[in-house]
């Protein structure tokens, strides 16, 4: 894990370059803070203050985003972050044991980070909540690529390797960067992998090979047709979703 | 009759390099587009709401009637901002969507904007997904590239930029108002309403706010047209949409099907639960939906018949759990998830999923009393429909709809002493999931 | 409101079985209290916008207008009544109750049962409304293992003055949205998220607002406290009386909180004409100067060169021996300062005028000039609300406000908040005739008028104004020669309205009552003979004197002259005067001095009869704010030590056998009510000539133009006594441009003719060439002593000398 460096000019005109993609600037904020982390390792008080300084809000503004997101560290991460998904589906599906067994292996707690060794990587470990990649549980995330069905096997070669510097690759993407790297990519800074990795996973394709060896499609365009009965009212299609709220915002906003 | 599965979206996403500009392009990519710069704008409007498409985030509001509240005499210039925040718990759609295909967004981005007279779009991504923001990322460089973006697009005088936003990491982001704020480089809470987005939204602008998988639909209707789209699905559910299978069935996976299939067709499509289990619970689109058991296997998956059932079709996140699962365990769970991601802003919610937790963790350890199941669907009382936003209310659900139908399995906990199951055994590695002969 | 009222658009609502008729757009929770329905409520406050994030407010509504009700609770405090609205509240609804209760339950889980200790117990909206709208029992702690709370180690600093307890807090940010809305200072926010949340700063970035004790006001439960109050009393052993900030010329309603004949603290009084709900941390925290161990406990005469205790008649008879000795040795003036009451300050006018038969009087004690004197008599005296004068209420109406030598966050807390108001709400232009964009114009979005200090009056001549504009002129402008009259001619050319703002609060009501050389009380010119006539009849005399008398500055070279025998000094400190080695000379070589004051002072060191005078809280009286508009207070204490000048200066006038005819605070009022306000002619103002135009750029180690005023929070005497609260001033910096900032470095040593001042440098981006700026009174004996006079050039050179 590489220490904490200042702020240069170079990452300051990166910062107000983020701010000047938005049609209002203080929209930059979210990436801004990748941006810092990227150099940092975390949001530091001066990252926060210079932030505030670009966007003309006040340090507790910004210090209020910062401490909201959860994507947001203010403790220093180590070279890869590795994040297990123990929210319900994965936690049932073995996350929840996956989890200890790297915190075991690993010997640190949740939200820590391994100490610094010769010639070893960090790691900060950390379990997380759905990755939204439920059909491939259970899910472990390192710089929020997929490790896709993992068991606690598989997930501690993932860490030795990682820690020993190894290239490891994403089960769905690329080769791994570091944290900071990835923090960079998420601040809108393009690092050329896009194009790695396959396009979709095997649970991600399973309806479509089903379909294609049942030649089952879609029905095929017709020049003109009936159309069924759409609801003709807002009210019509609020009865119609089914959500409460909103059918309470429809009759707020009627009575203006 | 419409076959069981009709890819349509996912269509793509098994071709070689399907991200990439020329395999979209290949296989008809932005034949809608040039199509739709050609057609009145209020047209365009005009085919998405006779579609019958509703919005596939999970409330389900028709997107036609979302594009046509924007008030087009406003001089306030209109935005169109893309919900990619797929945070809720078994939802695993648009994600797979973004990396596979793109450019079905980025072109429905297109259309949509335009159709709407927005100059300027923002496609909000989760932060956690690092892959897909750069496959995103990139296909909206190439999209610029190629002139689908930017001024003057492909000569029609349309100008339109897109910005692709990287989330931080709030589950309450994926609420439209909350997601505007984070937009806004502010804390993700959610907004007062009114005004609606529709009328003051980002920047106080009018703003469509859409889930992915519904701009992803509008190219295919623009393609094919209303009618096209509204013979799939049932009557007031309308069109195609991804059902996506997780959790102890044998093939888990996406699955895009004509609104309206049930459970049953979707188990058997999946090559069943795994072997040698039976479903026990479930949830039809993602935790915040009550959950249902194998009492409802035939239930129309459409939002009206999951609406009768005292559920919600939300997502169609849906997550399958057998026998060997404990409902406590998974209801605590997601309840301490809903108590993390709980924006903080209203006491309900705030206040009300910290004390969910402690009652809940305690049941599950086997302490508490029964009183307290009924303290707990008094507490659901007090925070659904009493909280700002829909978080709160996606709180309760779990723990309402598990008290209902397995109030004795909370009971054994305490008669017990503590969870009769065993955990080792629901998951992915258990000896019991071996198939036979394997 | 002074305006013709306008056609209000109503609607009518029914609020549990009551119709009522209210202006369209009403929140529910408000339409409700015109029924007599209160709705408990945490987060709503009636002057922030609605967030509607604590929930306690909910209600039914079976109808929404439309025919159709909401199918869940809604918030009473975000929901606009609609025409045929039906509403049910806690009283008709059990869902409603239901709803209620439970948030206030779950408002409680983690809520600390420290009531016993802690500030807020006995005015706590939670405590209170747990009371009236909760349950008796908590099923928190019954409830699985038994209910664990949150905790927070205790309590946190915001700034030197505000604690939080986090604890405590049921983050219903109305102390946030305050600090954002209304001072515009956000530098407290929410943190972290979901149950963590809570309320915050950054680090090193405490909440140094001006007006940061009012979210201590306004938290509804004690999660914020004050250093300077915290743990100090309980408030139903308190006593609370109305009372007005003595502080500045704004007004402001205040209550102050009182045990035992002590003040514990002060808080914002409401009154909606003038401060509304909010006042400065000045007006709320400083008030201790008057208990300081230096406060005077018994009269004083001088014997044998030593200052002794004497009694009131003793002090009264030598203090009328020795002026009238000094009346035949050429005269007394009277030096009468900015912090009279308005009564206090009639019966100076009165005793110069009766007992010392002289014009001699002047409360400036600041720099000042004959210009003012003459534009205060012709455009400022006798003007009011109703009468035409500006009101706080007109700025929120004006077409636009242009600010002349008036910083009003710094100078008029007051009305800094009512222009931000009118800025956020009503889109108001503000412009600034300041040698840079403060802090405060920022905030007021506003629009600077580049001007060196001396160049405000070509700057007035040059002003685009249509008759809407009211333009605001701070009391600095009387050292600009010209200025005074180019905004007279401004206003008379182009119909702008004009509104004089002095600093403090006697001011105005020295000028209505006659303490300057040219001005009889109620508006009478001195040169007009009817006017004297007036005056003269209803005193019961045969005349008055006829010439206009000398000003501070000419009393304070007369006394060093001789041609004065003696002086009457009413609470002035030298070190506010235009030149202050020059005054204290001058009170050296007076004859005889009589100094009024509540501390030991330069001037009661150097009297020879010395009086106690009562602080604020002992006597009652009134002060005229800048509006022109009278603030009457009560006594609040009783104490025998001290007495109002008033009666002072009649104890000494019988004395001098020319008898007031005035012993109380009623008396005064009663006469000064008669006399009234002089219906003959206003004075006119002689034209004055228009300074020199300032000089162009300089480098550093040339000369610089001098910019000064004083900061809301500053070594001040009113303000001390507290270090908590002077903890929050800002500190002393030299502002420049930027380029000089750079040529000189951290820190600069500013010279001018009488001293230097060594302090740290700031670049200004748009800080006039050749204009340095520096707080008036936030270093050593304020820049008047230590350095020169504001609009003076002064050198300015890098690094301590």
């Amino acid at each position: 894990m590489t220490q904490a460096t200042t702020l240069t000019e170079t990452t300051i005109s990166e910062l107000r370059e983020i701010a000047g993609r938005y049609p209002e600037k203080r929209s930059g904020l979210l990436p801004m803070l990748h941006l810092v982390q990227s150099v940092q390792g975390r949001v530091t008080p001066e990252g926060i203050e210079i932030c505030a300084e670009i966007l003309d809000i006040s340090a507790a503004e910004v210090s209020g985003v910062a401490t909201f997101y959860t994507m947001y560290k203010r403790k220093p991460v180590g070279d890869y972050h590795v994040g297990v998904c123990t929210n319900t589906l994965c936690a049932v599906m073995g996350g929840d044991e996956i989890f200890a067994r790297l915190k075991q292996h690993l010997d640190v707690g949740n939200d820590e980070t391994t100490p610094e060794e010769q010639g070893k990587k960090s790691i900060t470990l950390e379990h997380v909540e759905c990755n939204a990649a439920c059909d491939y549980a259970p899910v472990m995330m390192v710089n929020w690529e997929f490790m896709d069905n993992q068991t606690p096997d598989s997930a501690v070669a993932v860490v030795d390797d990682l820690r020993a510097g190894k290239e490891v690759r994403s089960t769905r993407g690329p080769r791994l960067c570091t944290w900071r790297e990835a923090e960079r990519v998420l601040a809108g800074f393009n690092d050329g992998l896009a194009d790695e990795g396959p396009a979709a996973g095997p649970a991600s394709l399973a309806g479509v090979e089903i379909a294609g060896e049942r030649g089952w499609t879609a029905p095929v365009a017709q020049a003109s047709g009936a159309t069924g009965t759409e609801p003709e009212t807002k009210e019509g299609a609020v009865a119609e979703a089914d959500t409460s709220r909103a059918e309470s915002e429809t009759v707020q906003e009627k009575s203006q | 009759m419409t076959d069981t599965l009709t890819p349509v979206l996912t269509d793509d996403w098994d071709a070689e390099r399907s991200w990439t500009l020329a395999t979209y392009e290949s296989r008809g990519g932005y034949g809608a587009l040039k199509k739709a710069l050609t057609m009145p704008q209020d047209d365009i409007i005009t085919a998405v709401k006779d579609s019958g498409l509703r919005g596939r985030g999970g409330a389900g509001f028709p997107t036609g009637m979302k594009w046509s509240f924007i008030p087009q005499d406003n001089p306030k210039p209109k935005y169109l901002v893309v919900n990619a925040d797929e945070s809720e718990p078994g939802t695993c759609k648009d994600i797979p969507l973004m990396m596979a295909t793109p450019h079905t967004l980025v072109e429905g981005v297109i259309i949509s904007s335009f159709a709407i007279r927005a100059n300027h779009a923002f496609i909000y991504i989760r932060g956690e997904v690092l892959h897909v923001i750069r496959r995103v990322q990139a296909a909206v460089a190439e999209a610029y590239a190629a002139g689908h973006l930017g001024k003057n697009i492909h000569g029609s005088g349309y100008d339109l930029d897109v910005v692709v936003h990287a989330g931080a990491g709030a589950y309450i982001c994926g609420e439209e108002t909350a997601l505007l704020e984070g937009l806004e480089g502010r804390r993700g809470q959610p907004r007062l309403r009114p005004p609606f987005p529709a009328v003051a939204g980002l920047y106080a602008s009018p703003t469509v706010i859409n889930n992915v998988e519904s701009i992803a639909s509008v190219p295919s209707i623009i393609a094919n047209g209303a009618d096209w789209f509204a013979s799939m699905g049932t009557e007031k559910s309308k069109g195609y949409g991804i059902f996506s299978l997780s959790g102890h069935v044998e093939r888990p996976g996406q699955y895009e099907a004509p609104l309206g299939i049930t459970l049953r067709e979707l188990i058997d499509l999946a090559g069943g639960m795994r072997h040698g289990h039976r479903l026990k619970f479930w949830t039809p689109g993602g935790s915040s939906t009550p959950l249902l058991t194998d009492e409802h296997l035939d239930v129309p998956l459409d939002f009206e018949a999951m609406a009768g059932v005292g559920t919600m079709l939300g997502t169609r996140a849906i997550q399958l759990f057998d026998e060997t699962t404990c409902v406590v365990r998974a209801v605590l769970r997601w309840t301490e998830f809903y108590k993390h991601e709980s924006c903080g802003k209203c006491t309900p919610c705030r206040e009300g999923t910290w004390w969910l937790v402690q009652t809940l963790a305690a049941l599950e350890q086997g302490q508490g009393s029964e009183g307290d199941l009924d303290l707990l669907l008094d507490q659901c009382e007090n925070i659904l429909g009493r909280s700002f936003c829909a978080l709160g209310d996606g709180a309760t659900s779990p723990i309402s709809s598990s008290i209902q139908f397995f109030r004795d399995e909370y009971l054994a906990h305490l008669t017990g002493g503590g969870c009769p199951f065993d955990p080792a055994a629901s998951t992915v590695w258990a000896p019991s999931l071996t198939k036979a002969g394997a | 409101m002074t305006t013709t009222p306008e056609k209000v658009e109503t609607v009518t609502v029914t609020i549990d079985g009551i119709q009522v008729e209210v202006a369209k757009d009403t929140l529910v929770i408000r339409a409700a209290e015109q029924v007599g329905v209160q709705i408990p409520r945490f987060c709503d406050h009636p002057l922030l916008a609605p967030v509607g994030a604590c929930r306690q407010c909910l209600v039914d509504v079976p109808d929404a207008g439309n025919g159709r009700g909401f199918p869940k609770p809604q918030a009473s405090c975000t929901l606009p009544v609609a025409d045929g609205m039906v509403v049910s509240t806690q009283l008709t609804s059990e869902v409603a109750d239901k709803a209620q209760q439970g948030v206030m339950e779950f408002l409680l889980i983690n809520h600390p049962l420290d009531c016993p200790v802690c500030d807020k117990g006995g005015e706590c909206p939670l405590q209170n409304q747990a009371m009236s709208n909760g349950q008796g029992e908590s099923r928190f702690a019954s409830s699985g293992t038994g209910g664990v709370k949150r905790t927070f180690p205790k309590p946190i600093n915001l700034s030197p003055q505000v604690l939080l307890d986090r604890e405590r807090c049921i983050v219903c940010q109305r102390c946030t949205r305050f600090a954002e809305e209304i001072p515009g200072d956000p530098f407290i926010a929410l943190i972290e998220r979901g149950a963590q949340q809570q309320i915050g700063i950054a680090e090193n970035a405490p909440f140094l607002s001006y007006f940061s004790g009012n979210v201590i006001q306004i938290c509804p439960v004690g999660a914020l406290t004050s250093e300077s109050y915290r743990f100090r009393s309980r408030p139903f052993d308190l006593v609370s009386s109305p009372a007005v900030a003595e502080h500045d010329a704004c007004g402001a309603a205040i209550r102050v909180d009182h045990r035992r004949g002590k003040v514990m603290r002060r808080l914002a009084g409401d009154d909606p004409d003038v401060n509304e709900e909010w006042i400065t941390d000045k007006d709320r925290f400083a008030f201790a100067y008057a208990t300081e161990a230096d406060r005077i406990g018994y009269p004083m005469v001088r014997e044998d060169g030593e200052l002794r205790p004497a009694s009131w008649t003793e002090a009264f008879a030598v203090a009328a021996r020795g002026l009238a000795t000094a009346r035949a040795a050429g005269g007394v003036g009277v030096l009468t300062g900015g912090r009279l009451t308005g009564e206090d300050a009639y019966a100076y006018s009165k005793f110069a005028r009766v007992a010392l038969d002289t014009n001699d009087i002047d409360f400036r004690a600041r720099p000042h000039s004959a210009e003012e004197a003459d534009f205060l008599a012709a455009h400022v005296v006798a003007t009011g609300p109703g009468g035409g004068g500006v009101t706080y209420r007109d700025l929120e109406t004006a077409t636009g406000v242009v600010l002349v030598g008036l910083e009003p966050e710094d100078e008029a807390g007051t009305i800094f908040l009512r222009l931000r108001k009118a800025v956020l709400h009503a889109g108001l232009p503000v412009r600034s005739v300041a040698p840079f964009t403060t802090r405060g114009l920022r905030k007021l979005d506003g629009t600077l008028i580049a001007t060196a200090p001396g160049a405000e009056t070509a700057a007035i001549a040059a002003l685009d104004v249509d008759a809407g504009t009211i333009v605001l002129l701070g009391e600095r402008l009387a050292t600009v020669p010209g200025a005074l009259t180019a905004a007279a001619d401004l206003a008379a050319r182009t119909g702008a309205r004009l509104a004089w703002v002095p600093r403090r609060a006697g001011d105005r009501g020295a000028v209505e009552t006659g303490c300057l050389p040219n001005l009889l009380p109620g508006g009478r010119p001195v040169v007009d003979a009817a006017a004297r006539v007036d005056v003269a009849t209803a005193w019961g005399l045969d005349r008055l004197p006829e010439t206009p008398g000398r000003d501070a500055d000419a009393i304070v070279a007369a006394l060093t002259a001789g041609d004065l025998g003696g002086v009457v000094v009413a609470g002035v400190d030298p070190a506010d005067t235009a030149d202050p080695a020059a005054t204290r000379a001058a009170l050296e070589a007076a004859t005889f001095v009589v100094a009024l004051d509540l501390r030991a002072s330069d001037v009661t060191r150097l009297a020879d009869v010395v009086f106690p005078v009562a602080p604020i809280t002992d006597r009652a009286g009134s002060f005229v704010n800048w509006e022109g508009r009278v603030r009457p207070f009560d006594q609040i204490f009783a104490n025998p030590a001290s007495l109002p000048e008033l009666r002072i200066l009649a104890g000494i006038a019988e004395e001098l056998d020319a008898p007031l005819g005035f012993r109380t605070v009623d008396q005064v009022w009663s006469e000064m009510e008669q006399l009234g306000a002089w219906d003959g002619a206003r004075a006119t103002a002689a034209s004055a000539a228009p300074a020199e135009p300032a000089t162009a750029a300089v480098q550093a180690g040339d000369s610089l133009a001098l910019a000064s005023w004083k900061q809301l929070v500053d070594n001040g005497v009113m303000q001390a006594g507290d270090k908590h609260y002077l903890a929050t001033a800002r500190p002393a910096v030299a502002k420049v441009a930027p380029a000089l900032a750079a040529a000189l470095g951290d820190t600069a040593t500013v010279t001018g003719d009488r001293g230097s001042v060594t302090v740290p440098v700031e670049a200004v981006d748009d800080m006039v060439e050749g204009v340095v700026w520096l707080p008036a009174n936030s270093t050593g004996l304020g820049l008047l002593t230590d350095l020169a006079s504001p609009g003076s050039r002064v050198t300015i050179t890098g690094g301590a000398v």
